[in-house]
């Protein structure tokens, strides 16, 4: 060692050294610095792409979930520019503690408030933002602001003259509450909880629960839709995998049929099908298998969800177990017989587990298509076919509630998460054959 | 068991698969008790079609197969109490060594007790003892393969059926494998079908062999006689290296016939499997057998006229290939012993053989 | 559906934008926005040379939000209910429309005299009144015909599948007046708990027996498939399936829900000054009267109203099939903006909750 320092000097003390007297791993680390960077350069678009459309829009929906600064600032739309606004009513309540009676001074920053967002076009969009906590109020700001110049004190009494409403607590508690940047109120939202008068969390009436009771339907229709892919699709997926090519490779097009097909004509060919005039009813009537009053309902409601559901989503279970059978000696099975075992002994303890990763993956792929299927449900699942994902659409394009939307689409990614979790823990990740 | 009965036995057997062409034509065949047979043929012959049939997988379309005497043509391979060892050892890859070993036990209904005691002894047979606990794809082939045969064994079975079982092997490996198989064979005294396609292989372990062709046996003998005595052609050629000439009988005279070559030689040879005089023939000769020293060719002999084409050093041996009689691809095979002569391509030489060494067989 | 169809809006809009004669209407297709190319789009063409893109949405409101939200707005002027306007205005989501624009009537009235009450405001002109009736098919009911909107709710009286639009609105209205309930009443009932209650209620009496409907273009469809034996539907859909395909569909104005429709022009639209000029071009009072020849939905402006005559068959007097002619206002509600303006929301979760149950 001492020799090696001396001769080579300036290199590390140990370690072994090339030829030429530089350490080895210094000089195996600029040889291979090339391929390293070409290597990034290759994959730095896709990176990107990622980051572009994935990381970020994440990032943002989970941000969006815990955020609406709709009551905090006012953005104007054509040039950009962020305004604080309700500045005075958002100190009175940052001096007050919740459950305060509003007092002259409130009202007088309400007044404020209202005046500067009359002058800002801004009173629609605070109004919706309040609207979503204490629902009712939202033309309380655009009435109030219009005529927020003629306000004067005492302010109390002359904001009350234009609609007693404002004397509603939970009116106060809903803008205290939007006050804060940043809120849990719109998960609370997403799991049928609100906050009383005095910021207290409890559960919304019964007869406005929807998201809890969705969740559960979601989660037993995307079940109940998984086991119908993998009961129909196990058998394909074996004919597939053991077919001589010629017939497989037919049956794999028709296997793969509803990828090819648009949605339109997929949709309309279920209408035609499954309504109560349509083809299948038709057929059972003519078979004299129910009566012509009996007619079947098979759209329209869960059942129809679950049909066409089961029929776009059938690729994907068989698909991954396909590409685990393909490989499947016969031999195996024919162990197992020569072993003793009857065929059904065969198939269960020696087929079925080699299936496993094939089975695992289709059913992950297929849940998690599920849970996050909304286009379909949305046309043929009627009322009692929708899934949680049309909500979150509903709140997207409708009720412009974005948080809201964010939330539920926060919850349902944990839910995922969790599934996948668990899945790693119980058959583990690695044992998951995608095709 | 009457001891006379055969072990296994096929009676006028026929398998076709498209109802158009038969894949297995006629076979009969009676294995005693205790017997290593290998079915030993090109693939396309029928040799695993055979062994199929036997163990259940495939149904014979016509004749009977039994076993120990019983037929067995409607029993579901499970009931048949086969073992089986397969080309690619198929050894379930989700179940670990002792798990593999267990299957055909825990179907039996047999109580953990008996399983384990019966594992261990089947791993220590096969000295894998210490795996029992790996799982497939943590052993080597050679390890595997062990584990396969233990498999097919440890239930016990009269019969074991072997398809191609080292085929996978590296040739090394493979040799050492070929002897464990016959020890077991010889200590156990199972009855063992064994198929393959390598010839050496066949020669090595068997009692005796079937040798299939185009569906049919075309001889069952021991590896001696099917080597030094082979019926016809097909054999001869597919058993070792085998030289040819083809030509005519002039005369024929009981076990001798004389046969003039179509390049004019005349030769005398053993008749085997031919037609009367006049009739085309193929002389087969063992490039062993063949002889170029003055001093070796002996008093009787036969003795052609040669060309040397090439010389190849083969370690062991020296393979030289001539011309002889209008043939470029004659083979002789001298051994690398003290003051072997070399012979080096253009030289002309005498070359001959001993009469019994040449046999006349059918033409192809 | 839904969303492809917003998708190729974008997508044709998109294709519109980057040339510049060209402008992109987006309304609520089917018999509709055939009555409005041929009144509007092509006398528009004919005289200025500019080509109208005719651009279709389930509920045009819903992308103007989300355009203009996203900053990427890809339609010039839209048509929307009036309710949708009210909310979009105080949003900020629209431009700001100037009257003065807007043509005298033919009559030489000042525009904002000749318009109908309210029919203008700062971001929206009216161009029709539509309204929301529901009609059945003539061969299903070969006894009594139902007449009235208490018989829409009548499952014993009139069995059969039952169309409604998946939204609260419109629905829980008709309940109420099905229930027994004023329509001057209405309203203010629906203020309270108990009013809405009752109006759920009465909507839970069908509830198994509704096939929900989302575009205009589906009652028709469902009708004439034998889906259901009566749905609500926009009154100028019926009027084209009935009257123009010959299918036999009754409508039933009695508790029908009128409200205004008209243009808007979304913030940041593209081509705005082509889409003002479009806007007042549009809404002149021939222009108003001339679609009504397509489809039934009565004008905004009074002084179109004597201008309206037959249907483009040349036979179909439509004074009768218009929802505000006299013998349809019986029993009838406008639409009250500023309650669904406030409401809808909540309404709208309460609505999906119930759905849901």
């Amino acid at each position: 060692m001492a020799d090696m320092t001396a001769t080579s000097p300036g290199a590390a003390p140990q370690g072994l050294q090339t030829a030429d007297g530089r350490p080895l791993k210094a000089a195996l680390a600029a040889s291979q610095a090339r391929a390293k960077r070409r290597a990034f350069y290759l994959v730095a678009p896709l990176l990107a792409f990622v980051l572009l459309t994935f990381v970020l829009p994440i990032g943002q929906l989970l941000s969006r979930s815990v955020s609406d600064p709709r009551f905090i600032e006012n953005v104007d739309r054509s040039s950009g520019e962020v305004t604080p606004i309700m500045v005075e009513l958002r100190d009175w309540f940052k001096a007050n503690p919740p459950g305060t009676e509003p007092d002259e001074a409130a009202y007088q920053a309400l007044a404020q408030g209202l005046a500067q967002l009359a002058e800002l076009r801004g009173q629609g969009d605070v109004g919706t933002r309040i609207n979503y906590e204490a629902p009712g109020t939202r033309s309380l700001f655009t009435k109030t602001a219009r005529r927020a110049d003629d306000l004067e004190a005492p302010f109390k009494e002359a904001i009350l003259d234009v609609d007693e409403d404002w004397a509603d607590p939970v009116l106060w508690q809903a803008m205290r509450d939007a006050s804060s940047r940043y809120t849990i109120n719109f998960y609370l939202a997403a799991l049928d909880m609100t906050r009383d008068v005095d910021g207290n969390i409890v559960n919304v009436p019964e007869d406005r629960q929807v998201y809890l009771l969705l969740f559960k339907r979601t989660a037993i229709l995307s079940v109940l839709i998984t086991v119908t892919t993998l009961v129909l699709g196990f058998p394909v997926a074996y004919l597939l995998a053991t077919l001589p090519l010629r017939y497989s490779n037919l049956l794999m097009i028709l296997v793969l049929l509803p990828f090819w097909t648009s949605l339109l004509v997929r949709t309309t060919s279920w209408m035609v099908l499954l309504q109560s005039q349509g083809v299948v009813n038709d057929l059972l009537v003519w078979a004299g298998i129910i009566g012509d009053d009996g007619r079947i309902q098979m759209i329209y409601n869960q059942m129809g969800t679950v049909i066409a559901m089961t029929h776009i989503l059938l690729p994907f279970t068989v698909l991954p177990l396909y590409s685990v059978m393909r490989p499947i000696k016969p031999s195996y099975v024919r162990a197992a017989r020569s072993l003793g075992a009857t065929s059904w002994t065969a198939f269960r303890r020696v087929y079925l587990p080699q299936t496993v990763p094939g089975i695992g993956a289709g059913a992950l792929l297929v849940f998690i298509l599920a849970v996050g299927y909304y286009i379909t449900p949305a046309l043929v699942g009627g009322s009692s076919g929708q899934l949680i994902s049309n909500l979150i659409a509903f709140h997207m394009q409708n009720s412009l509630n974005w948080s809201l939307a964010a939330a539920l689409a926060s919850l349902l990614l944990a839910g995922v998460l969790v599934l996948y979790w668990l899945y790693d823990r119980l058959v583990g990740i690695d044992n998951l054959k995608l095709g | 068991m009457d001891v006379t009965t055969p072990m296994v036995e096929f009676d006028r057997v026929q398998k076709s698969y498209d109802g158009e062409s038969l894949v297995v034509k006629d076979l009969n065949l009676a294995m005693p008790k205790g017997e290593f047979l290998t079915m030993l043929g090109p693939s396309g012959s029928g040799k695993t079609t055979c062994l199929m049939m036997l163990a259940g997988f495939e149904t014979a379309t016509n004749g009977e197969i039994r076993l120990a005497g019983k037929e067995i043509n409607h029993i579901p391979p499970h009931k048949r109490g086969i073992g089986m060892v397969f080309q690619n050892y198929a050894l379930f890859p989700h179940m670990t060594v002792a798990e593999n070993l267990s299957f055909p036990l825990e179907v039996r209904g047999m109580d953990r007790g008996t399983r384990e005691t019966k594992i261990k002894r089947a791993l220590d047979m096969v000295q894998m003892g210490k795996f029992a606990s790996r799982r497939p794809a943590q052993l080597s082939g050679g390890q595997q393969q062990r584990i396969a045969l233990a498999r097919a064994l440890v239930f016990e079975p009269d019969l074991v059926l072997m398809d191609e079982p080292l085929g996978a092997l590296d040739k090394q490996l493979r040799e050492h494998m070929q002897f464990e198989i016959k020890h077991l064979h010889e200590s156990l005294g199972i009855t063992v079908v064994y198929v393959t396609h390598d010839q050496s292989e066949a020669l090595t372990m068997s009692d005796r062999v079937a040798v299939f062709n185009d569906g049919k046996i075309q001889q069952l003998a021991p590896p001696e006689d099917l080597y030094e005595r082979p019926d016809n052609s097909f054999v001869a050629q597919f058993i070792g290296e085998n030289n040819k000439l083809s030509g005519k009988i002039e005369a024929l005279d009981g076990e001798t016939a004389t046969v003039r070559l179509h390049s004019g030689e005349l030769i005398g040879a053993t008749a085997v499997n031919i037609g009367g005089a006049g009739s085309e023939t193929l002389v087969s000769i063992r490039p062993e057998r063949v002889e170029f020293r003055h001093d070796r060719i002996q008093e009787g002999w036969h003795t052609l006229d040669a060309e040397v084409l090439e010389f190849i050093y083969m370690g062991d041996l020296f393979r030289t290939r001539l011309r002889v009689a209008g043939h470029d691809d004659f083979v002789m095979k001298c051994r690398n012993i003290q003051g072997q002569e070399r012979l080096s391509p253009g030289q002309r030489v005498k070359i001959g053989w001993h009469p019994a060494d040449a046999r006349a067989l059918d033409p192809v | 559906m839904k969303r492809t169809l917003i998708l190729t809006s974008a997508l044709v809009a998109a294709g519109v934008a980057a040339q510049a004669e060209e402008l992109a209407v987006m309304s609520w297709g089917g018999a509709y926005s055939k009555s409005q190319v041929e009144a509007y789009h092509k006398p528009f063409t004919e005289k200025t040379g500019v080509t109208v893109v005719d651009v279709v949405a389930d509920n045009p409101a819903t992308p103007i939000k989300a355009q203009v939200e996203a900053g990427n707005v890809t339609v010039d002027v839209a048509d929307v209910e009036y309710a949708d306007a009210m909310a979009l205005c105080d949003e900020g989501l629209l431009e700001e429309i100037d009257p003065s624009i807007l043509a005298a009537g033919a009559d030489g009235t000042a525009a904002m005299d000749d318009f109908l009450p309210g029919a203008v405001t700062d971001c929206f002109v009216a161009t029709i009144v539509f309204s929301t009736m529901y009609a059945y098919d003539d061969t299903v009911f070969t006894g009594e015909k139902p007449t009235t909107i208490a018989d829409f709710f009548d499952l014993e009286k009139f069995p059969g599948k039952r169309g409604l639009r998946k939204t609260p609105k419109v629905n829980l209205e008709m309940a109420l007046m099905a229930d027994g309930v004023a329509p001057d009443e209405v309203y203010d009932m629906l203020e309270t708990d108990e009013g809405l209650d009752r109006a759920f209620a009465k909507l839970d009496t069908i509830k198994d027996s509704v096939v929900w409907w989302e575009a205009g273009a589906q009652p028709p469809q469902l009708l004439a498939d034998g889906e259901v034996a009566m749905t609500t539907a926009y009154n100028g859909r019926i009027f084209a399936a009935a009257v123009s395909e010959g299918k036999p569909f009754v409508s039933v104005f009695n508790g029908q829900v009128y409200e205004y429709d008209g243009y808007v022009i979304p913030l940041g639209a593209p081509n705005k000054d082509l889409a003002m000029e479009f806007l007042a071009f549009a809404t002149q009072t021939q222009q108003l009267a001339d679609q009504a020849k397509w489809i039934s939905y009565g004008p905004a402006r009074k002084s179109s109203g004597p201008l309206v005559g037959l249907f483009e068959d040349g036979k179909t007097e439509m004074g009768p099939y218009m929802p505000t002619a006299e013998q349809n206002l019986e029993v009838a509600l406008p639409s009250n903006f500023e309650f669904w303006a406030d409401r809808n929301v909540e309404l709208s979760e309460r609505f999906n909750a119930w759905l849901a149950n």
